[in-house]
């Protein structure tokens, strides 16, 4: 099937497998590797990307959903070489470890900035529910999605 | 020339020089590799947790359009050895582990056929094609059962499901005799998952005109990796190249060579192409190590006042169907700590391990010491409850005292040094232990159930080697070599393999440090048996104390010949010279001085331009061998509410004062004591890797193994005591390990303190809701 869609703000058209995951698309074909697969049911958000602006599970998705959609992924975030604030918020709180479910928890949490009211760690906590890490026992992240809300 | 002189760097929360990368989503895990013409191999596992396979027929996968080659545990065993188990050490029964079984499945995950075809899909579509018909036997997953005369034996050859038996410790027979009192208890710390986030998986790439193999490994040891597949696959060492890229988390289950990548290997080499093997995570809950999963019936022999005088373990641990690589060491571990932070005469375990149709066990932050830890912090509560004594005050009574250091157990372990007081007095400071006990009295009343749990841990890390072992894992030295370029920017080359843990930063800061330069100045390189030549890997807390000291040596020794040339250049006395901020300065006369950038591009001159018998070059290679094991301590305390209605478990707070010895980088290593607390608190309350009777697992995915989540953790309170250890040049301890160690009998302790008036005594891990409640309800009638 031929789809079309926008990633990261560049044009990409494709001939894909109707059954092709949105995240293999990503990752093996766009060669967009910093989307990662760290389950198969839906259930750690590491491939967590933006679809419409909205966060979804780019395992969940198949690549023929997103035609005519605007995908942004993590390698979408860092403009012209400098950090997102949330990304370096990231790094001042050491929000990572062995950073494979970096991505996806910037991916998810990036929804919670720009609001009027900045949430308290309960309420991040809340929203990450759908993100595991094994490495930060997410203190880290806590504090690092909320010093980048603060700031937006 | 000169620049302001930077900050001390040890001990300096410096950001961590990985992170901008793997922020940008840049980083370069296994499954991101992609090379031309490379083929994906899957492998089809076993439903059954024991049967015998009957008829194996693959002929239509063969078939399917994209597939390369389909093979079985026959066909392989025709050109495979066994794979590597229990270190290949003498006296142990190693039962043959092929690659892919022969004839017979023994546990649910079991490698049955490998597919290799065109893409991931194919690959998955043959492997839905082969079928094969299984026999089905009995099964046994409980170790005590498996003891039975009565029990299906899993390994015809050994004729029981005896593993090995061993004994560690002293006499404890007539100490026990003697005693005033002997207390009893049986605890269990159970099968989990270590569950990394990033599943494993490899690349292997043979290129025949070169005569050379690469393996890209999801691993956190290259080179005991380069080692081990250059022995099993008959390949020259020096012609292959093991590279962990990005290793996204291993916590102990990445060190063993495991069926299926050495299969790619061998696979690679046999077609000549490259091809990757990626695990998915429903494989990963059954095929990658499991862990912990010991019980121990436990004997102590106090007085009134609550002295420990003798204490006796007769250890059941499950080591699964099969040996893994270092399976055996555990319990062998659990039995030399088993005296934990405390000065006990008289000690032995006798360790029993069984075969069982599970997971072969192997490695899990804290191996073996959590599970000593575990045992003998609930074993210290039971003898506070039977002899009406309050928990702290029997900690106290055994707990060895700081002048009573190298202290050495019965059980053959050397404590180096240490001040377990420190830790223990600060978090009842912090904790407010009167304050919280009249709280938890004042709740009482009101019908509301607080229990404090403490949990005071000693361990070790940073293992030396050991003495003629030849096997897996037995060689404690570690490596380093630290040049200067003809810029004055420095590149380390070190043996472990982090993977998280920081270590690329806190190289750098411990260089750095030496030449008064910044981390960025500093570049280090790990992880690619290509680029660093000697190493072995980063488990058991070692990285920073047998690393991380190699490279302080190391640094040191460049430092002195650099003074040494800058004082040739300088014309003047070596003792003279003082290095500050990147220049060697006079010290007689502070106008003269020579940058280190100078210095270090004339260091590249030739012999004669240099001081009489210097070689060209500021470059150092040290390869550091600890005298002991360091030991770690720290103490744990936690306040935890449960709720009677609904047996759920809530920690209201959580205290951690470790002592990691010197700290390089404090951030760092609180981020490691979160991640451990966080798998600590898992074990404690969620985690279980439980069987059916028929050797089903129970959890198979992480929508049934609940790996916690941030809304499940609380936020911890952790702060850090340094003593420095008197067995390393760095003085550290390790540090990676004290969450998980601490956490499981510290919140497991808070819990049966919440619920003893209600006359729950005991209780196994997880401390589930179901668990609580059940429990509370059979008190009750
Ligand atoms: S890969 Fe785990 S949720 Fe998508
Ligand atoms: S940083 Fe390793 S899983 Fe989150």
């Amino acid at each position: 099937m031929n789809i079309s869609l926008r990633v990261n703000g560049r044009p990409v058209e494709a001939v894909v497998e109707p059954r092709l995951l949105l995240v293999h698309f990503l990752r093996e074909r766009l060669r967009l590797t910093g989307t990662h697969i760290g389950c198969d049911t839906s259930q750690c958000g590491a491939c967590t990307v933006h679809l419409d602006g909205r966060a979804v599970k780019s395992c969940t998705v198949l690549a023929v959903q997103a035609d005519g959609c605007d995908i942004t992924t993590i390698e979408g975030l860092a403009a012209e070489g400098e950090l997102h604030p949330l990304q370096a918020a990231f790094q001042e709180q050491h929000a990572l470890q062995c950073g494979f479910c970096t991505p996806g928890m910037i991916m998810a949490s990036l929804e919670l900035l720009g609001r009027a009211i900045v949430p308290d760690d309960r309420e991040i906590r809340a929203a990450l529910e759908g993100n595991r890490c094994r490495c930060t026992g997410y203190q880290n992240i806590v504090a690092a999605v909320r010093t980048a809300c603060e700031r937006s | 020339m000169r620049r302001d002189a930077p900050p001390d760097l040890i001990g300096a929360r410096v950001p961590r020089v990985e992170d901008p990368r793997l922020l940008a989503g840049r980083g370069a895990y296994v499954d991101d590799l992609q090379l031309p013409g490379m083929l994906q191999l899957d492998i089809l596992r076993s439903p059954h947790a024991h049967a015998r396979i009957c008829e194996l027929d693959v002929s239509m996968a063969r078939a399917l359009p994209g597939v390369v080659a389909v093979y079985t545990g026959r066909d392989l065993a025709q050109f495979l050895k066994p794979v590597p188990s229990a270190g290949g050490m003498q006296g142990f029964n190693a039962p043959p582990h092929h690659v892919l079984a022969v004839d017979r499945v023994r546990f649910v995950g079991e490698g049955v056929a490998a597919v290799l075809a065109q893409d991931r899909y194919i690959a998955r579509d043959a492997r839905e094609l082969i079928n094969v018909t299984y026999d089905v036997l009995p099964a046994v997953t409980d170790p005590g059962v498996a003891l039975t005369p009565q029990a299906p034996v899993l390994h015809d050859d050994i004729g029981s499901n005896r593993a090995f038996e061993l004994r560690i410790g002293n006499d404890t027979q007539a100490a026990l005799a003697a005693s005033e009192r002997i207390i009893s208890g049986r605890f269990i710390n159970q099968r989990v998952i270590p569950g990394p986030m990033e599943t494993r998986g490899a690349v292997a790439h043979f290129e025949p005109w070169e005569g050379r193999l690469t393996v890209w490994l999801s691993t956190q040891a290259p080179h005991l990796m380069k080692r081990e597949f250059a022995r099993y696959l008959d390949f020259p060492e020096h012609r292959l190249r093991v590279v962990a890229p990005d290793v996204g988390g291993a916590f102990g289950a990445k060190n063993n060579p495991y069926a299926e990548e050495l299969l790619a290997a061998a696979l690679s080499l046999k077609h000549g192409v490259p091809l990757k093997w990626i695990e998915e995570r429903s494989e990963h809950m059954l095929a990658t190590s499991h862990a912990r999963a010991q019980a121990v019936e436990v004997h102590a022999g106090v007085r009134a006042d609550g002295t420990v005088q003798a204490l006796h373990y007769r250890l059941t641990a499950d080591m699964g169907a099969y040996y893994h690589a270092i399976t055996h060491i555990g319990p062998m571990m659990t039995a030399a700590l088993m005296t934990g932070a405390y000065r006990i005469a008289h000690a032995a375990t006798d360790i029993i391990s069984v075969f069982t149709n599970a997971t072969p066990t192997d490695p899990y932050r804290g191996f073996g010491r959590a599970e000593a830890t575990y045992f003998i912090e609930r074993t210290m509560d039971l003898i506070a409850r039977e002899l009406g004594l309050d928990v702290l005050e029997v900690r106290r009574r055994n707990l060895i005292r700081p002048e009573e250091f190298p202290c050495t157990t019965p059980t053959g372990h050397v404590h180096e040094s240490g001040n377990f007081q420190l830790c223990l007095d600060r978090a009842l400071e912090r904790f407010d232990y009167e304050g919280t006990r009249r709280e938890q009295a004042r709740l009482r009343a009101a019908g509301r159930y607080l229990g404090i749990g403490i949990a005071t841990h000693a361990w070790r890390a940073g293992f030396p080697s050991v003495p003629g072992g030849k096997g897996y894992v037995t060689s404690g030295w570690e490596k380093s070599t630290v040049s200067i370029d003809a810029a004055g920017k420095i590149r380390v080359v070190i043996g472990t393999s982090p993977h998280g843990q920081g270590v690329v930063t806190t190289t750098a800061q411990i260089v750095a440090q030496q030449f008064g330069l910044l981390p960025q100045d500093v570049r280090v390189i790990h992880g690619d048996t290509d680029a660093v030549a000697q190493g072995n890997g980063t488990m058991g807390s070692r990285s920073l104390v047998v690393g991380g000291s190699a490279t302080l040596l190391a640094a040191q020794q460049v430092r002195a010949k650099a003074i040494r040339l800058a004082a040739h250049l300088l014309q003047i006395d070596p003792r003279q010279v003082v290095l500050e901020s990147a220049c060697f300065r006079d010290a007689g006369n502070s106008q003269r001085g020579i940058a280190l950038t100078e210095v270090a591009a004339h260091a590249f001159a030739g012999p004669r331009d240099l001081p009489d018998g210097m070689e060209p070059c500021l470059e150092a290679a040290v390869l550091f061998e600890p005298a002991n094991f360091t030991t770690c301590f720290g103490t744990h305390v936690c306040a935890v509410e449960v709720d009677v209605q609904t047996g759920a478990a809530a920690i209201r707070r959580y205290i951690a004062i470790d002592d990691a010895g010197r700290a390089i980088n404090p951030t760092l290593v609180e981020g490691q004591i979160h991640g451990g607390l966080a798998q600590g608190i898992g074990q404690a309350l969620m985690e279980g890797a439980s069987y059916d009777s028929a050797g089903q697992p129970l959890a198979a995915s992480l929508l049934d193994y609940a790996t916690p989540k941030a809304s499940d953790l609380p936020h911890f309170e952790v702060e850090l005591t340094e003593t420095p250890s008197t067995v390393n040049p760095l003085g550290a301890r390790g540090i990676g390990e004290a969450g998980a160690i601490g956490a499981p009998p510290a919140v497991v302790n808070a819990v049966l303190d919440a619920l003893a008036p209600l006359g729950v005594r005991h209780l196994d891990m997880p401390l589930t809701p179901q668990r609580v409640w059940r429990a509370i309800q059979e008190a009750r009638a």
